[in-house]
């Protein structure tokens, strides 16, 4: 193939992903008006403003962040042809996200140790799956990532891998978009008065 | 060049609309509804600038796929939310037991209505 028709097939496969990533929006919508209609129904049991610790959320928040933009110059470190970079890079992604990761389920496991898991009330279950289903999807880009990181490693910058680590990272930055609605919509608006 | 400079344009405006956003509800300088406006219009803004800067929902070829999916999305997104939200609390509204719906009656006849 010459560079036009890569090119050309690239998109196409751009394309596709985009699809996907907005119907993933839509899953994360439903989700979203779940947890909206269900944020007052706790029966009895803790509110939002008596669960949720702010600056550590903060913290997760910046870090999600952080990983998001490393992992944007990662691609154009690729796309320059530089691999240590480009593994440098998405490996400093990788471990941000599993930072990230570890701050979620501490705080879910700190939540459930206190009795206050998912079959609870109404509101801890719409917070669980809605929280948990973007935890799942970062679990899923964090195996994706390691995978490439090998792929990268072992056969270097590759038309195949360029593809890949592009999907990737548009799938990351899709995440950090989602994260912003969950700061904002559960965490900010649940602790505001 | 030019994609380094729009990565640390998105980055350094989303901390800045993410750490207001989260001041602005520690410090408690709004209350009530305008601080809810206030966080949710600091969020919309962020998901654009993170769409166009991270996303690259401009760079799209002709004919623009990518924003007509994006478009379609949206308008199916507010749909479902807004909708869920409306016709729930109208539902909670005339579901009401016959003391919480007696205080609503005084508290609305007290806004004027």
């Amino acid at each position: 193939m010459n560079t036009q028709e890569v090119a050309k097939v690239n998109n196409k496969y751009q394309l596709g992903f985009w699809v996907y990533l907005m119907t993933d929006c839509l899953l994360f919508g439903s989700l979203f008006a779940t947890y909206a209609v269900l944020r007052g129904a706790t029966y009895g049991g803790p509110t939002e403003a008596d669960i949720f610790e702010m600056p550590f959320v903060l913290a997760e928040t910046l870090i999600l962040l952080t990983s998001t933009f490393v992992c944007g110059l990662g691609l154009v470190a690729a796309k320059a042809g530089k691999q240590t970079w480009t593994i440098i890079l998405f490996g400093l992604t990788m471990l941000l996200g599993i930072a990230f990761l570890a701050m979620e389920l501490s705080e879910f496991s700190k939540l459930i140790g206190e009795g206050f898991s998912w079959q609870r009330s109404a509101f801890l279950s719409a917070f669980f799956v809605l929280v948990g289903t973007h935890g799942a999807h970062i679990l899923a880009g964090l195996i994706w990532v390691v995978v490439m990181l090998v792929r990268v490693t072992q056969r270097g910058l590759t038309p195949n891998n360029l593809r890949r680590l592009s999907l990737f990272a548009l799938f990351w930055h899709f995440l950090d978009v989602i994260w912003i609605f969950i700061f904002t919509v559960v965490y900010l608006m649940g602790v505001a008065k | 060049m030019k994609h380094v400079i729009r990565y640390v344009i998105g980055f350094v405006v989303s901390v800045a609309l993410t750490l207001a956003a989260y001041f602005f509800v520690t410090g408690a300088y709004f209350a009530g509804s305008v601080l809810i406006a206030v966080i949710a219009v600091l969020a919309l803004i962020q998901f654009f600038v993170q769409m166009f800067c991270f996303l690259h929902l401009d760079e799209d070829e002709q004919p623009r796929w990518k924003l007509a999916v994006f478009i379609s999305m949206g308008v199916t997104l507010i749909i479902v939310v807004f909708g869920s939200i409306w016709i729930m609390n109208n539902l909670n509204y005339h579901m009401m037991p016959p003391g919480e719906m007696d205080a609503k009656m005084m508290e609305e006849k007290d806004k004027g209505f």
